[in-house]
């Protein structure tokens, strides 16, 4: 602690800073409001050379304070952000943005699209150049508001039905409101970058208008362009689009295989591994027994039925047709050393049966296959099955009796 | 007027102005050839003026403005910190006299090296954006160009190139970077000018007179009067008259933006008084404030400390001889002389003598005070002795919460007033428009910082913290006796501990180092560092000064030891 008795302008401003960010980190908005105060007056002063210069900070600090002091006010809110929009140019549209996401956390969707509409029209020499990538983002939420004007149009088109002369004129809003969101959507998922929402958006648009190309087209780009940075969602929207459309099988696969490929325990995986099952095609059918594998790598998988009933019928149908055992070989070689306590400890054997019967009999079929009649697991939930007397799990019992010789196959 | 001499011809003194601006007797209408330097009366203060060059005339321009110059602002400054002396109490002699002669005394010293042409050619001379100018090396006064650069980060304002040319069209008029007429001027490297005024030097000005008169004000209390307000300093060009327009490099002359410091102004006032080739000061004898016997009365008092222990400061003082008249009285320019800091000198004093009864190892010191808690558990008469711990306790509290206090009104420091003041004419509106700005955003968020007294400006004192006996919670330990850590030795009272530690055992050298001894919190006792901390708060510097000190006369009182021997036990009972 030292102590010092010396002081300048930036020292004290400096120290100011200090006491109103520990007022902030303890939520004490009105003693850092009282320290903002008297860090004001360093506007006055050129700090050019600081990272971040006074100006930035008591916009964001004045923000903070504005959202969460309790005598503070939408009116109070807005007139600090003028202010703050006329301290920097340098600034003002990222200022206008800010201002936009403020009012549309509280609701004001019209005063946000106001406030949208008027920074567009903002031009200052030089800077419009310079801050063109916020104008960008601000025509693309100008966009999203638009479409948002759009559903609404929409839907009161659809509650009323066909009734009638009225809706002319909100239909033709509406068909305006499409226009104009058309437009600056389209604009801003040209830009590589993660745009889910406007992309929805668009497609969204583009199908009720029937551009189902134009609409294919945007997902495509959006999930294979490679100037895009890696993103699970596009494929996924990718998917619903084709599934909706009932496009061919091919295309499902290729663009769920990405998905596998990018994040495996995405839950989509379940339905393709159900798709990819039913295939006549071997090599679709081998792809599938690698995707489930995978889901149940992970943790979050590791109590989902549906996962164990997938993979468990997988494992069957192959055991009974005696056909492709290497590829449970090839499957199991890397799982082999942990799936057996990451899945079938005695344990889990006990918790599963006691929680969930219906997981424990498909985990122990699985089981039972994997590391024989003799393992742990399985011979913890058949025995607690049959003295339940389910009749499935003699069956089970029977079953993987009958087919041991597999797993020794596969184990050795 | 205010001119006193004698008329020459008929002995009056009955003065009047010519338009000229020259005196001539009114009784006699004798004309003389002095002629006044400066024509407003505003800027006299009450004495004669000496003529140093030629007589200025002091046109009002158009827009209301005259011509000034620097060195009036400064004197008018002076003025205002010596009338706001005096209302603390200082005799009007400093005002009146003492100041007024020290400053004459400097405009001639100084007026003589800085100009011998008229106005105009000094200024014109002036090389606005010439690269090859003699600019001032300190990286605190760059070239006027740069001077007069005001970039800003926001775009709101100039940039650099666009008012540099803004400025190289209008460099053929003069005074046109200043609102003073020689403001570039001054701002120039010099080489004749060594002691160019600063706002610091005017408090090297006011303490050099305190000095002279043995005023009862150190120089850390006159500076912490001025960070308390007490004293004008920080935006004293407010009280400027309208007339006198600032802006430019005015500017950076006037416009104060830290804290005065106290290395700076005493060196200053050190190298002022040589310069000035004044003679010895008065002496400052056992009878003046400044002697180290008062001062640590005051000190032990204001540090609530008991009043026997100024018999030890005393036997200090004398044994090292720093009580002497020839040690403490200041000779300019006499460079074998110690600089004496008195504040630092009597705080460093008490150090000492704590230490030698006390030892502060962050051990003897405790077991004395429970020595001394124990006698005063089971004995109830006679006075109670000191105990060290509860001292500790009571003055850590108390310091804890002023520092405290003082850290948040670093932070609220308001540097800035109500007058505004810009570089130019084009930045005059955007600067206005910033203020406007400021003044909204203040009110704004001033409502909502709740029910906020607004900070009192404390009454100057000269006492920071103050102990009264009367209180009945035993936190007054003027009167607690130091029986506890004395004993008697063949008659004489001689402390307990028979040890001591040196600070340093090798004294640094000044012009090498800057210091005499290198301090570290970490490598010395805590109790050390907690009373010098004390010291260092009340007198607003930092610790490693007064570590300095105490090294310097521990060195002083164990001279004899440490020439002698490496080993070294001693106590005071010599």
């Amino acid at each position: 602690s030292s102590h010092e008795y010396k002081l300048n302008f930036k020292k004290s401003k400096e120290m100011c800073l200090s006491y109103i960010q520990d007022a902030m980190l303890q939520k004490q908005w009105k003693k850092a409001a009282e320290f903002l105060t008297f860090y004001m007056e360093s506007l006055e002063k050129d700090f050019a050379r600081e990272y971040l210069s006074p100006s930035e900070m008591i916009w964001r600090i004045g923000t903070e304070i504005l959202c969460h002091h309790s005598h503070s006010s939408m009116k109070e809110f807005n007139s600090f952000t003028e202010q703050m929009k006329s301290l920097g140019v340098k600034r003002y549209l990222k200022v206008c943005l800010e201002h936009t996401f403020h009012l549309l956390c509280n609701g004001l969707i019209d005063e946000a699209y106001q406030n949208l509409s008027l920074s567009e029209s903002w031009r200052s020499g030089d800077q419009t150049g310079i801050q063109d990538k916020e104008m960008k983002l601000i025509k693309a939420y100008r966009g999203l508001l638009d479409y948002y004007n759009w559903s609404k149009q929409k839907n009161i088109l659809l509650e009323h039905g066909q009734d009638g002369f009225e809706d002319l004129s909100v239909e033709q809003e509406m068909h305006g409101s499409f226009r104009k969101a058309a437009v600056d959507l389209k604009e801003i998922i040209k830009i590589p970058g993660v745009w889910d929402l406007f992309v929805k958006c668009y497609v969204d648009l583009l199908e009720f208008y029937g551009d189902h190309n134009e609409a294919r087209q945007v997902l495509n780009e959006y999930a294979y362009n490679s100037k895009f940075p890696t993103n699970p969602n596009a494929h996924v929207y990718l998917y619903q689009f084709l599934k909706r459309h009932g496009e061919s099988k091919k295309s499902l696969v290729s663009a769920l295989k990405i998905l596998h490929d990018v994040v495996p325990s995405h839950e989509l995986m379940i339905d393709f591994n159900i798709m990819l099952q039913k295939s006549k095609k071997r090599k679709r059918r081998r792809l599938g027994l690698e995707v489930i594998f995978a889901v149940l790598d992970y943790a979050g998988w590791k109590e989902n039925v549906k996962a164990w009933s997938c993979l468990a019928r997988q494992l069957k149908q192959i055991v009974i047709s005696e056909k492709h055992l290497d590829w449970i070989k090839q499957e199991w070689n890397s799982r082999k050393d942990w799936w057996p306590a990451f899945h079938f400890s005695r344990y889990s054997a006990k918790r599963n049966w006691q929680e969930n019967a219906c997981l424990s009999y498909e985990k122990a079929l699985v089981a039972g296959i994997l590391l024989g009649k003799d393992c742990r697991y399985f011979k913890y939930v058949s025995h607690q099955g049959c003295k339940a007397q389910v009749k499935r799990f003699r069956i089970l019992k029977k079953f993987v009796n009958k087919h041991n010789p597999v797993y020794l196959r596969i184990s050795g | 007027r205010d001119f006193n001499e004698r008329c020459a011809q008929c002995s009056e003194v009955n003065w009047g102005l010519t338009d000229g601006g020259r005196f001539y007797c009114r009784s006699c209408h004798n004309v003389t050839e002095r002629t006044t330097e400066v024509v407003n009366t505003d800027f006299v203060c009450n004495s004669r003026i000496h003529t140093i060059c030629k007589g200025l005339k002091n046109q009002e321009k158009t827009d209301g403005s005259c011509e000034w110059y620097v060195c009036e602002g400064f004197q008018l400054i002076l003025k205002k910190q010596a009338e706001a002396l005096e209302a603390l109490g200082v005799c009007p002699q400093m005002k009146d006299e003492v100041l007024c002669n020290f400053w004459r005394r400097y405009l001639q010293k100084t007026k003589q090296a800085y100009c011998n042409t008229s106005a105009g050619e000094t200024v014109k001379a002036l090389p606005v954006c010439d690269s090859s100018t003699d600019v001032d090396s300190e990286p605190e006064r760059p070239s006027p160009l740069q001077l007069l650069s005001l970039s800003e980060s926001e775009g709101n304002l100039q940039t650099d190139s666009s008012f540099a040319s803004s400025i190289s069209k209008v460099s053929e008029s003069t005074s046109v970077c200043s609102g003073s007429v020689d403001g570039s001027l001054y701002l120039m490297k010099n080489r004749k000018e060594k002691l160019r005024m600063t706002m610091p030097m005017t408090l090297s000005f006011c303490y050099m007179a305190l000095l002279w008169l043995r005023e009862p004000m150190t120089l850390s209390d006159l500076l912490r009067f001025v960070v308390e307000g007490h004293i004008p300093y920080l935006n004293v060009f407010q009280d400027f008259p309208e007339k006198m327009k600032l802006y430019g490099l005015d500017l950076k002359i006037f416009r104060v933006e830290s804290w005065p410091v106290y290395e700076e102004v005493h060196n200053k006032m050190l190298e002022l008084a040589a310069f000035l080739d004044l003679p010895r000061f008065p002496d400052i004898t056992d009878s003046c404030f400044l002697h180290p016997d008062m001062l640590c009365m005051k000190y032990l008092m204001e540090a609530n400390l008991p009043d026997e222990l100024h018999n030890w400061t005393c036997r200090v003082v004398k044994k090292i001889r720093i009580g002497e008249v020839d040690f403490l009285t200041l000779v300019p320019g006499n460079k074998s002389t110690r600089n004496v800091k008195y504040d630092v000198l009597a705080a460093a004093v008490i150090v000492v003598v704590l230490k030698l009864l006390f030892l502060l190892d962050d051990h003897y010191e405790w077991l004395l005070s429970d020595f001394a808690e124990g006698r005063n558990k089971n004995n109830k008469e006679g006075g109670p002795y000191f105990e060290f711990e509860k001292w500790y306790k009571v003055i850590k509290c108390s310091l804890d919460m002023k520092q405290k206090k003082l850290d948040e009104e670093r932070a609220k420091y308001l540097w800035r007033c109500e007058k505004v003041l810009f570089y130019s004419d084009k930045m005059k509106s955007k600067v206005l428009k910033r203020r406007q700005t400021v003044v909204n955003l203040q009110n704004q968020f001033g409502k909502l910082s709740g029910s906020v007294l607004p900070a009192e400006k404390p009454n100057p004192s000269s006492f920071q913290l103050s102990w009264s006996e009367e209180n009945t919670d035993g936190s007054c330990f003027h009167g607690h006796s130091l029986k506890g850590v004395l004993q008697e030795k063949c008659g004489l009272l001689t402390a307990k501990n028979p040890d001591y530690w040196l600070c340093t055992v090798k004294l640094c050298n000044e012009k090498t180092c800057g210091h005499r001894a290198h301090y570290r919190e970490v490598d010395f006792p805590q109790s050390y560092h907690f009373v010098i901390r004390l010291f260092s708060f009340l007198l607003r510097i930092q610790p490693s000064y007064i570590h300095d000190e105490v090294c310097v006369i521990e060195h002083k009182l164990f001279n004899k030891k440490l020439c002698k021997k490496p080993k070294y036990n001693t106590g005071l009972g010599k």
